[in-house]
Order: structure tokens, then sequence, then C-alpha cells
């Protein structure tokens, strides 16, 4: 069983369709792994343990009578618990969605479920996708399999430590600000976050509809890959989905793992470094850039300016945006609702549930949006937020003018302690510095691991960013990192059974 | 309401104060499906049957633009003389109401698909008002809530609310004019003048049902006053709830004599969202738009933003069909018409019917006379449109015909066309049934003439000496013997040349 939990999607994708294994049992091994561990990570808000193997009892029938699978048929995956599935609950980490079954499946889901792809459950995250920790899952924070007492990153912590926890080769995150890549980073395992428009947002649950990007998270970028081409693509649900292939990923990284990145430019962004960066972090990225000069490419030093501004911005237009997409919770049509005795106006009700449904952070942001937004202030705040973003489109382009990817690390910092920047959203805020960019412009980024700190012995990630489109170059260099430096999961401690 | 208001004499408002009149319709378009999901835009319906993901607004779902609407609103803004955007975007409205699904309407704001554009209005007495247009933009409609219990039927005091969301999603267009200053006494009329052009432009374009009564097209009055002469516009009303073209007609003249009032008094107008009451034609007070939300209008983020290019627009162009005004000179000229007839056809209501009546054979002028001289009163006495008589123009065309080839008489035709109104079916089957046929068997005509003259001889001799006015009396008395259904010149003929 071990040895099935500990393969890789790819791996378990070809001896499934060449019926060396069954996806029954794979699924199973895994539902054995979520019952056996999850009690101490509490990664999954939701197990289907039967939805999963139905679908896994369908590929394999669909192998048994030579009918054509997918690259992906038969993989177990874990799916943020901000997509909607048919039939099974929908929460976005909230009371306020507490016990709401969706009607419809999300694009993403549709297309994983065509795919054949095994969804085992729902994964925990930050309540609407706001947070950097998991710790505002309203059902409790889930737990860094590195260290337990750690947060696993956020808002898809749940997602990510799965991955980490063996409890699934594939997971899928959404990234807002940097909610795929940081999680990625600190439990040393990949995310990508996609081209804004690459992978369809129909059926996610909108935080903040621009900057809202679904995307792959796996153990390692050949399954990032194939992940992304599975999910990714023209959506004519979605008005902002990009009417264009997916970029050839899989090949990218089929090319990368050859191990040569002569001719490739890589540029480090220079404001990513210096205060508030943990000395091991900063150590794990020089060396990771040194590791690429190895392997052929050519590094420049490259400097963005307005990306110094990038947190405020993401910090006025993504609560902007949420304060208005949020508004639909209102007790009227599904999902939660309180103090409707018979006495209270509709209205009342609207305030009550809202009170009582959302958490803390949540109710930050949407009195935050609701401000920016107020007639008066908009220039001052969403209309300067706007104009930040143009400048920063601009610094990328200037750059990919003359690099091909950037560098910079993932996270600041390696995972913190669970509780202890709770009380200091600024702090908290800050674990996004360095992903939030390419959310502001659009563009694709993705985070690898680069070892782990030499300081406490976390995990810490490369960040890589590439044009709008041009996934494939980020791929290909990741690949041949992964391929040089090797898995760092490999030393992950053993988690004991629930405690 | 808790006190009845003051209201000044119309004839001292004019005197004393200048009104300015500001009007927003909207527009329900009659496409297939909704603005932004595939869910049949249609009328009724059990509740909440025409929905899905989008038009209820479950989280998760995301709108995509119906490119029809897109096209209505580009035809509805050259219509109006508008200029048509090169680029526009939606915009977020954001506000709490039970039956707007997302809690924000997704509707345009500082960018209209439409914008600067006026539409020629024609009074009664034919005299043209030019009204500028501000904008025509697209949004979608809301649902629709029933408040059970309470007295006003309004959200407050309701015992609770049944939602249906069926209109949730429905294509609107809302079209605003300027501010309207300068038309004086005749501020109601111009207005119910405004909403009556647009309602036949709109028609004539066949995008809308336009369907006051059914809330497919929906007026909204804005009315101020300033002092007689000032240049300052006053505060201003939004009256809601006009239902009908009358009653824009009467909460205009309404609201300014209540305003003249409250400002003769010494006292202010409130900036306020009043509601018509067709019942009384009085207005009433809504929320007070001091208080009234800020909606932090923003960029709608899930969708792009549009960009017609100036080919598809003057493609568009293309496709607009004779627009009323045009129509009208038109048929002016080809039915030999003077100003006061043609006004009477339009104030009738009747150009369509009329042009539909001649294109089934009648002459213009036997189609203007049923139409307007005797269906018009028909139409009046019982309420309805003029179109919704239950008659047709090609049923009006047979009975001319008959007329034409002397199997009725006028008023035979006109028994004809009762019966017709009274749903006794086609006019040839009212004809038999009600044994209405003119009695043109010779020998039968020349009995009864030969029976009239024998009875009264002291006629017959006048006749024959020539005085053939005496006829009179013999085509008289056959004709009640017929039951009026002879053919009073072919009887007078018999007469005469019985007695020469
Ligand atoms: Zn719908």
């Amino acid at each position: 069983m071990s040895d099935l939990i500990r393969s890789t999607a790819a791996e378990l994708a070809a001896k499934i369709a060449a019926r060396e294994v069954s996806a029954v049992e794979v699924a199973q091994a895994h539902l054995d792994r979520i019952a056996e561990v999850d009690g101490s990570v509490h990664a999954f808000l939701h197990v289907d343990a039967e939805g999963a193997l139905a679908a896994a009892r369908r590929v394999d029938d669909d192998v048994a009578a030579g009918r054509e699978v997918g690259p992906l048929a038969g993989v177990p995956l874990a799916l943020k618990d901000v997509f909607a599935t048919e039939g099974i609950p929908t929460t976005c980490g909230s009371k306020m969605l507490e016990g709401w079954v969706p009607p419809y499946d999300a694009t993403v889901t549709r297309r994983l479920r065509e795919a054949g792809v095994v969804i085992l459950g729902k994964t925990n995250m930050d309540e609407f996708a706001m947070g950097s920790s998991t710790e505002n899952s309203a059902y409790g924070p889930t737990r860094n399999p590195w260290d337990l007492d750690r947060i696993p990153g956020g808002s898809g912590g749940g997602s990510s430590a799965s991955l980490a926890a063996f409890e699934a080769p594939l997971a899928i995150g959404t990234d807002t600000g940097g909610s795929i890549r940081q999680p990625g980073a600190v439990t040393g395992t990949v995310g990508v976050k996609p081209t804004y428009g690459g992978v369809s947002r129909y059926g996610l649950v909108a935080f903040s509809s621009s900057l809202d990007q679904g995307g792959p998270c796996a153990r390692t970028v050949l399954d990032a890959a194939l992940l992304h081409e599975v999910i990714g693509g023209y959506d004519p649900m979605d008005s902002t989905s990009i009417n264009a292939p997916v970029p050839p990923v899989v090949a990218a990284v089929r090319e990368g793992v050859t191990g040569d990145l002569s001719g490739v430019r890589v540029g480090v962004v220079t404001q990513f470094s210096g205060d508030g960066y943990q000395p091991g972090v900063l150590r794990s990225f020089e060396a990771a850039v040194a590791q690429l000069k190895q392997l052929g490419a050519e590094v420049v030093e490259v400097s963005c300016p307005s990306f110094d501004y990038a947190l405020p911005a993401y910090y006025l237009i993504a609560p902007s945006e949420a304060s208005s997409n949020l508004a639909r919770f209102d007790a009227m049509r599904y999902g939660a609702r309180h103090g409707d005795d018979g006495t209270r106006s509709a209205e009342e009700v609207m305030a009550i549930t809202r009170d009582r449904g959302f958490g803390a952070e949540v109710k930050r942001r949407i009195m935050i949006g609701t401000y920016a937004l107020s007639s008066g202030y908009y220039d001052a705040y969403y209309g300067s937020a706007q104009k930040v973003r143009t400048l920063i489109t601009r610094d990328f382009e200037q750059a990919f003018g003359r690099v091909d990817v950037l560098v910079s690390p993932t996270t600041p910092t390696t995972a913190f302690k669970i509780g202890e920047r709770a009380d200091d959203p600024m702090a908290m805020y800050k674990a996004d510095l360095c992903t939030i960019p390419a959310n502001l412009a659009g563009t694709p980024a993705m985070s690898v691991p680069s070892g782990l700190s030499d300081e406490d012995g976390l995990p810490v990630g490369l960040q890589i960013m590439a044009p709008a489109l041009q996934e494939h170059r980020m791929y290909r260099v990741a690949a041949a990192y992964e391929a040089a430096r090797g898995t760092v999961l490999a030393s992950v401690p053993e988690l004991a059974g629930a405690r | 309401m808790t006190s009845v208001d003051e209201l000044m004499d119309y004839a001292e408002v004019v005197e004393r104060f200048d009104p300015v009149l500001g009007l927003e319709v909207h527009v329900e378009l009659h496409t297939a499906t909704k603005m932004f999901c595939g869910c049949a835009n249609r009328f009724g319906g059990e509740p909440n049957t025409h929905v899905c993901p989008t038009c209820l607004g479950l989280p998760g779902a995301l709108p995509v633009v119906n490119g029809k609407a897109v096209e209505s609103a580009i035809r509805i803004g050259l219509a109006l003389n508008c200029s048509i955007a090169e680029w526009c975007r939606f915009a977020r409205k954001n506000y709490f109401y039970p039956d707007m699904p997302k809690n924000f309407q997704t509707s345009q704001y500082d960018e209209p698909i439409a914008f600067d554009g006026w539409l020629d209005v024609t009074l009664d007495d034919g005299e043209v008002v030019r009204v500028e247009i501000e904008r025509a933009h697209m949004e979608e409609d809301t649902g629709k809530s029933l408040h059970v219990g309470g007295a006003t039927g309004r959200i407050h005091g309701a015992d609770h609310s049944l939602l249906d969301y069926n209109r949730a999603g429905v294509p609107l267009i809302e079209i605003v004019t300027k501010p309207i200053p300068g038309t004086g006494a005749r501020a109601p009329e111009v207005a119910r003048a405004y909403v009556t052009a647009l309602r036949d432009l709109l028609k004539a374009l066949d995008v809308s049902d336009v369907r006051m009564d059914q809330g497919s097209l929906r007026c909204d009055a804005n009315v101020s006053l300033m002092a007689k002469g000032a240049e300052v516009f006053g505060t201003r009303t939004e009256t809601k709830n006009v239902n009908s073209l009358r009653s824009v007609e009467r909460a205009v003249r309404f609201e300014m004599t209540r305003q003249a009032a409250v400002l003769a008094s010494g006292g202010s107008v409130v900036q306020e969202t009043r509601h018509f009451d067709e019942s009384t034609g009085g207005t009433s007070s809504g929320r007070t738009k001091e208080t009234a939300e800020d909606y932090r209008y923003f960029p709608e983020p899930d969708l792009v933003p549009i960009a017609p290019s100036r080919d598809w627009v003057e493609e568009l162009r293309g496709t607009l069909p004779e627009l009323p005004w045009e129509r009208r000179r038109r048929v002016q000229q080809e039915w030999s018409l003077t100003d006061a007839e043609l006004r009477d056809l339009v104030n009738a209501g009747a150009v369509d019917l009329v042009a539909a009546t001649v294109a089934a054979g009648a002459t213009p002028a036997e189609a203007r006379s049923w139409w307007v001289a005797y269906l018009t009163k028909e139409a009046n006495a019982r309420g309805v449109e003029l179109g919704e008589l239950g008659i047709s123009p090609e049923q009006i065309a047979r009975v001319v015909a008959l007329v034409n080839a002397g199997e009725l008489t006028n008023k035979l035709a006109r028994e004809v066309v009762t019966g017709v109104l009274a749903g006794e079916g086609e006019p040839e089957a009212v004809v038999e049934a009600r044994g209405l046929k003119v009695v043109s068997d010779d020998s039968a005509l020349e009995r009864a003439v030969d029976e009239a003259l024998a009875a009264q001889p002291d006629v017959a001799a006048k006749i024959r000496d020539g005085k053939v006015a005496a006829a009179g009396a013999i085509v008289g008395a056959v004709m009640k013997a017929t039951k009026g259904q002879a053919d009073a010149k072919k009887v007078r003929d018999l007469v005469i040349a019985r007695c020469s």
C-alpha cells in the first residue's frame, strides 16, 4: 500500500492503464491513508469515499473494456473546497455554506471527472480563500505535515498538505495572491498559478474575480503539468477564459528533464530580498540560482520597482471585489440562515446571518473593500490600485523583454507556527509579498521545492514566473531544476496515526 | 401617506413655476434567452422554472453576455440618434435586496453602450419637441417579490415574502433623457408623448413587447419645479410605478401641483422616490434619497469589455426598419392626408392597422374611415387598444369588399363588424348567420316597389308627373319592407324606372 501512496500521478496512471493495479485499489489506498493520518493533518473537510470508489470503478471498467482513457485516469485528487461539486458539499471553509450541496459542477470539476480523475474529497482552506495559513477556516486549521505545530500555508493549505501527507498525489488549488504557490513552498510541493484565463473560473466560488485562478498542485513538476493540461483551456461559460490552446507544458517538462538550460535567460528580481526575508530562505534561493547557472542558464538581475507597491494594491483590489462577490450570501436562497424567528424582517435576517456566518478575516476584508469602493474614496483607493496594476504589468513586460523567466523565493519565510501571526494581519499578509505581482499582472508563476532551510529544516520554494501563456517556459526550467536537485519529500517526517 | 397632500391649482402652477422633466424608461428586451445565461426569457410561467446557477447567483456561477441583447441595445441607440461606444464595460451596482440574487445588479455605469442622442416627439396639436437622450445602457432585471399579508403589499409590514427569479437576468435597456426644461404647461403631455414615441419606436425595432401593463416597458418620471425665469433646477422627485401612458401624464401633473404647493407654502421639496397610485392619481413617498445607498459601482470583473466594431455598427444601422416618424411622413404623402388627418390617425394608434387594411385591398380612405372613425369609438367604449379589439385588418378589408360588391350596405357592414367583434366568427359567417345579405333579387325588389307604389298612389302620381324628389317616400317604404337589406340607390332607380 505504502508504494501506491508514495507513487507519482504519472506512475499511477501508467500502472492503472497497464492493469498492473486497479484504480479502485489506488483509491482505497489513499482513502485508507486519509483515515489514518487526516485526524492529525486535517487536510480534508469532506471525504467522498463512495464517489471516489465509484469513479475508480468506472476507470477500471473502461480499461478492462479496452476503451482509451486519459493520461490521469484513475489517479486520486484532492479538490479545494472552493470548487462547486454536484452532489458533494462545498463550504469554502465557511459556516456560511455549511451543508450546501451545489446542484452543478464547476468546469474544473467536470473536466476532472471526464478525465477519469478520482476526486477523493474537498480540502480545507482559509474561509473564502482569504488567508495565508488556513487558520481562517471555520472548521479548524490544517497542519503542516513537516511539523504539525506549523501552518501549511494558505489559503489552499489543505490541498498542499494532502500532497505532503501522501493522502493524494494530486490536488487543485486556487491562487488569488499566492494561495497555490505559498502553500506549495512551505509544504515542499509543486504549485502552479496559470495565466489568468487559462483555467476556467466557472464554478470557482469567487473571492476576487480579476485575480482568482485555479491551478494544479502536485509532488512533481511532471504531475503538475499533466494535471494542468487536464483542467486548462477555453471555457465559453467563463467570459474571461482565454480562447487559445493550453501551452504545451507536458512537452516542456519532457524537454526540461534532460537537464539542459543553455540559452535560457533567467532574471533574478532584485526587489525580493533584504529585510523581512529569512536568511535560510535566501541561502536556499541563492543555491537554486547557482544550480540554474550550472544547468546552462544565463542569469541576470532584473529590477521591477513597481513590485514594491503590489501588496497595498492587492489589499485594495481583492477586498473591493470580495465585498461585492460575498454580498450574495444573504440567507435568502442557500446556505446559513440565522435569526429567522418569524418576527424579523428580511433585512434583519440578512444582517444577523452575515454577522454569525462570516469569520473575522472575511468581515475585515468586506469592510475594507466596501470602504475602498465608496463614492468619494473610489479614485484614491480602487482607482489608484488599478494604476499600480498597470505599472506592475509594465514592469513584467519590460523584464520579459530581457529574460525568458523571472525567479525569486516563493515566500519570505518558511512555515510559521500556528497562532504566531493570528493577531497581526500585516505580518500574515506579507507571506504573499513575492507571489502577488503575478496575480496583479495575470501572468503565470509556479513554486517548486528548493530544498530545506538550513536553520529550521523546513521546505523552501523557488518561484519561477513567465509571460502570459508562456507556462511552458517555467515548466521547462522547473523540470530541469527538479531533476538536478531531487525531491525534498523523501525527508518529510513519518506521520503518526490519528491523535 | 399620513396626510393628504396640498395641491395647487394647475393654472397657477404654470403661471408661477417652470417644470423640468427627466424620464427614465426601462425596456425588457424580448430576446430568446436572458442577459447573462441560457435560460428562457419568457413572461410568467411557474415561479422559479426559468432559472439556472447564473441567474440564481449561485456561488461560483459566472455571466456570459447575450450577443443578441447587445445587438438590440446598439439598434436602439442608433434609432435614438445616439453615438455608439467604441469600447464599454459592465459595472456592478451594489445594494442588498432579496429579489436580487447576487445583491448587485450587473449594469453599466459611466461607460454606456449608447449616448448623446435625441428623439423628436409630436404633441397632439402637431407641435414637435426634441427630447435629448443622455444614454441608453444595458442591464439585467431583478426577480419579483410577492409580499404576503400586511396592508400595503410592500415589503414593510408583510407577513412573509415569496420570491420568483424567472425575471432575474432578463435583459433590460435603460433609456435616460437629459433634463427637459421649457415645456411649461405642456410638461405632462410631453412626458406622455415621449413615452408613446419611444414605445412606437421600440415596437418598430421589434426588440421588446413594450407592454406597460406587463412591465416590459417601465417609466420613472423625474419632476422638479423652479420659479418662473429661474435658471437653477429645483429639487426633483422620482415617481415609480407608472404603468400606463395616461399615468405618465397624470403622475407628472400631480407632482407639479404637489411640489408647487410645497414650495408656495415656504417648504422645500424632498429628494425622494415616490409611488404613483393608479386609483387616486396621486403619488406617495417611498424611500428618501438622502439615506439612499452608495451603490459602490466598479467595473464588472467577470465580463470582458464590449468593443463593437464600426463595421458591425454600420451593419446594424442597415437593419433599422422604417422608423415611426419616417413611416408617418410616407403614409401622409401616399394617402394624401392633411396634417389633421394624419394626427387623428396617429393619435388613434391606427397607422399600422390602416396600412395592413390597405395591403389587404381597401383604399386608404375606406380603411381610415373604419379604424379611425368607427373602431376607435368601439375600442374606447371597451377600454382596449385598437389592435386588441378582436378584428383584423384583413377582416375589415373583406367587409369593405362586400360593400363595394353591393352585397352589403354601409349600415349592414357595421352590423357585420359588430358581429365579428362579438366573436361570431368571420364576416361571411356573420352575414350568413344574421341574414344580412343585401336583397338583390330583382324580382323580389320589384315586387316590393310595386307594393309600395300601390299603397301610396298619390306619391306614385307625383313621381310620374316628374317630381323625382317624391321617390324618397317610396324608397323608405321599400327599405322598411326589406328590413334595410336592400341597396337604397338601386331601389330608387327601380322606383323611377317603374314610374316613367
Ligand atoms: Zn439562468
